[in-house]
């Protein structure tokens, strides 16, 4: 388990709580993020077994650098307190609160959390939250959602309960969810958290999958969450830079190690002063680049 | 005693058997004399025979070996036709020499065993109830297993001896010319059937398709059969083709075998002209299919492909980017078709393809190949035999034989469930860590260190990373934990040859 701030979330692979070898392997096909689901993915008779595999695997297994995510049950289920005792006890990164609808929502996940951690010994403030929007609702209490609460790292919005609420249903070119989209990436930004697209199912349309994720990342989302393994690699293509941009990122980046080794406060290139979001964009792009394995250890470009 | 890859062996036996223990890999230059059969002169107006029961009656005597090919995998009836005419006429002490046994053929050979028509057995492999009951003692003389190039080698030099071969084919004419591309439960390549067809005193077929004279193309002669006998079916087209020649979807699968592509694409080897052997099975299929795109993308054609065929190494010549198919057997009938219609698809028999006392074998020839692995330990040696419970449920196959090939990559996950594959000890050594050159696992890979020149040209692959494979024993231990050690009772239930004839491994009994 790994913790960053400013880390990558291009991708948030689901994968069913229940499901042994899914839960066992999740880590070997390099998401950014993994979600174990507890929620939609189980069946009501299965509900705890799924906790203690989730529980265990996350005592037992080594999921590398991968931020760990578990999405429990909603606050109206039986299940909410136990999932969340049992994942702040196990040490998850991140909680994923569903059809989250109210900033009071996300207040009430918050002191759960706290009480949790005092009860298990973890360090106060240490699990994160996030929050799936899945309604009008939802979206159009985004902004405060979002706010909630200091742990919180990111919301997501999940189109399948959303538009069945909108009384319409997905179709391919997203209009449907133009607005919801929006919202929630604005909500995002405007708190300083991540924002997560909703997932693509059908594996089938490579192409209609391309189409979105490269729309989601035009719009400024930081990723999408996933159903299967193998639509990774296709996330990170579309989040890939350019050489151009690589090039472009790595003279800001020396520009700034320049002005360190002079002392100077302001970061010059070719003559020109470049300012505070020129070198987080650069920083971002080498950290992509990084991530992509288009750049070696110094950050060259690696010829192809 | 202990062999090379320090595995005890029972003294006694080897010494009553006149078997030497495994040493080398290095199978050198000996000269080796060769066996011929004995022939019985006709003009050959008198084979066609209607009944089975009359041929057994005319060729066999008890203590004799007789052979079958297991081309038609679990679509075989010839092998349960044949066997049960050969039990119920009291037969005794029989050695059963096949190419291989397929689950179709289980319970007829415990039936034979029972009954001690079947004494002795010689097979590439064995799996389910057989395998089963060979493990708990149900045969009393080991079992020996050899790899497909080394019964090649065995036939040749009368190590097995072949007094009667009883061979299906979909076609054949009244002489016995015959092959394995026209007919109903066509298979393609006759490749392991041939060395019974050319070297067993008394070859028999098997058909439900006589055709006019002569048949053409003719992969078994007229001059090597004795009898053809007329039956109602000799297999059932259906399960011919192994299931498992499917596209997988599974991603750990997929993602195993894009690492594997990955292995051989930043190879030295791989370069225009190259050859390779990829088997079945859902993830060497996969490879397959990213190959493909790499060698379109780098604009590399391969000179040949080698061993069992599949439809997607058929595709492969049909585009022009593999020249020839050296075929030994086809696992579908997308490729057994291919046979037929493509002259660029050889079809070779197991000696061409794999002996090592030869004269020049394909596999000597082969720059790179994909195996698989039930257990692969820290030293790299191979068990494709036994499961994690100790019992037969394997086949050497072509696995000892391929290994020989430049550059030699095992393609298996970490771990199978609760078991480890890769462990600290593989429970039955078939392919000795020497001829292992990289293992890839859904976690990354390691490198043989006997390969150095390797590690250079395979530590900077993006996303793939390198490990020594002590370290992926540990972390393959740390997810499933430390198994109880299997029990055995000192009873050897089956010997493994190494492909040269040595004793690599034995197997024993299980204890229950």
């Amino acid at each position: 388990m790994a913790e960053s701030e400013e880390r990558l979330r291009r991708t948030m692979m689901f994968v069913p709580g229940n499901n042994p070898a899914m839960v066992k392997d999740a880590g070997i096909y390099g998401a950014d993020s993994i979600m174990f689901d507890l929620e939609d993915a189980v069946s009501l008779p299965e509900k705890d077994a799924a906790r203690v595999l989730v529980y265990e695997a996350l005592q037992s297994q080594d999921y590398g650098e991968a931020e760990l995510v578990v999405r429990v049950n909603g606050q109206d289920t039986p299940f909410y307190d136990n999932d969340v005792k049992a994942m702040v006890k196990a040490g998850i990164d991140v909680i994923r609160l569903p059809k989250a609808e109210s900033a009071a929502m996300v207040e009430k996940l918050d002191q759960d959390v706290a009480a949790a951690e005092k009860e298990f010994g973890r360090e106060a403030g240490s699990i994160h939250i996030m929050a799936a929007i899945e309604s009008a609702k939802g979206v159009l209490q985004a902004p405060a959602i979002a706010a909630a609460s200091d742990r919180m790292i990111g919301v997501a919005l999940s189109a399948e309960d959303y538009t069945t609420d909108m009384k319409t249903h997905r179709y391919p070119d997203g209009q449907e969810l133009l607005f919801a989209r929006n919202m929630v990436l604005h909500a995002a930004r405007a708190a300083g958290i991540a924002a997560f697209d909703t997932v693509f199912t059908n594996m089938d349309d490579t192409e209609g999958f391309y189409r979105e994720t490269a729309y989601i990342h035009q719009l400024g989302f930081d990723g999408k969450s996933l159903v299967n393994p193998r639509q990774i690699a296709m996330v990170n293509k579309v989040y890939e830079p350019t050489e151009a941009e690589i090039s472009n990122a790595k003279n800001v980046i020396n520009a700034i190690q320049e002005a360190k080794l002079k002392g100077s406060g302001v970061i010059s290139m070719n003559g020109q002063m470049v300012d505070r979001p020129v070198v987080l964009r650069a920083q971002r792009v080498m950290k992509l680049a990084k991530a992509s394995n288009l750049v070696d250890e110094e950050g060259n470009y690696i010829e192809k | 005693m202990k062999n090379n890859v320090d595995r005890e062996l029972p003294t006694d036996l080897l010494q009553q058997m006149n078997y030497q223990p495994f040493a080398t890999t290095e199978i050198g230059h000996p000269e080796v004399q060769r066996v011929a059969p004995k022939v019985r002169v006709t003009t050959g107006d008198d084979k066609v025979v209607d009944s089975i029961k009359k041929v057994v009656a005319a060729t066999l005597k008890d203590g004799m070996t007789i052979s079958f090919h297991h081309h038609f995998r679990n679509g075989d009836f010839v092998f349960n036709e044949v066997m049960r005419v050969i039990i119920d006429a009291g037969f005794k002490n029989l050695t059963l020499a096949p190419s291989s046994l397929t689950g179709v053929m289980n319970d007829i050979v415990i039936e034979a065993i029972k009954a001690g028509t079947i004494t002795n057995i010689t097979s590439s492999g064995m799996r389910g109830s057989l395998g089963d009951f060979v493990s708990h003692g149900g045969l009393e003389n080991p079992v020996i297993f050899r790899s497909h190039g080394n019964r090649a080698r065995a036939i040749e030099h009368g190590d097995i001896k072949i007094d009667v071969a009883f061979l299906g084919v979909p076609s054949a004419d009244k002489l016995g010319n015959a092959n394995g591309m026209e007919g109903d439960a066509v298979f393609g390549s006759l490749g392991y059937a041939l060395m019974d067809a050319q070297y067993a005193d008394k070859v028999v077929l098997l058909t439900d398709n006589i055709v006019d004279y002569p048949n053409t193309p003719a992969s078994i002669k007229q001059t090597q059969v004795d009898y053809v006998i007329k039956v109602d079916k000799v297999g059932d087209p259906d399960k011919i083709g192994s299931g498992a020649t499917r596209f997988t979807k599974d991603p750990k699968e997929l993602k195993i075998a894009e690492t594997v592509n990955n292995v051989i694409t930043h190879s030295p080897y791989f370069k225009d002209g190259f050859s390779f052997q990829t088997g079945s099975g859902g993830a060497a299929l996969a490879v397959t299919r990213y190959l493909r795109q790499s060698m379109i993308d780098n604009q590399i054609k391969a000179s040949f492909a080698l061993g069992g065929i599949t439809k997607p190494t058929t595709d492969l010549l049909n585009e022009g980017l593999v020249q020839k198919v050296m075929d030994v057997q086809d696992f579908d009938k997308g490729a057994a078709d291919s046979m037929h219609t493509n002259r660029n698809q050889q079809e070779i028999d197991a000696s061409w393809y794999a002996d090592p006392d030869n004269k020049g074998a394909m596999v000597d020839q082969l720059d790179v190949v994909i195996l698989s692995a039930l257990e692969i330990d820290t030293k790299f040696n191979v068990n494709v035999m036994t499961g994690s419970d100790g019992v037969i449920r394997g086949a050497i196959g072509g696995h000892q034989d391929a290994a020989t090939g430049k550059l030699t990559i095992i393609s298996a996950p970490l771990v199978r469930g609760r078991i480890a594959t890769v462990v600290p000890d593989v429970t039955t050594v078939v392919t000795p860590g020497d001829s292992v050159d990289v293992l890839v696992t859904e976690y990354g890979i390691a490198i043989n260190p006997k390969r150095q020149d390797l590690r250079q040209a395979l530590s900077h692959i993006p996303g793939v990373p390198v490990y020594d494979i002590a370290d992926l024993q540990k972390m393959a231990e740390k997810r499933v934990g430390t198994p109880k050690p299997l029990e055995f009772t000192d009873r050897t239930v089956a010997l493994i040859e190494y492909r040269d004839g040595t004793i690599i491994d034995t197997v024993k009994q299980v204890k229950d």
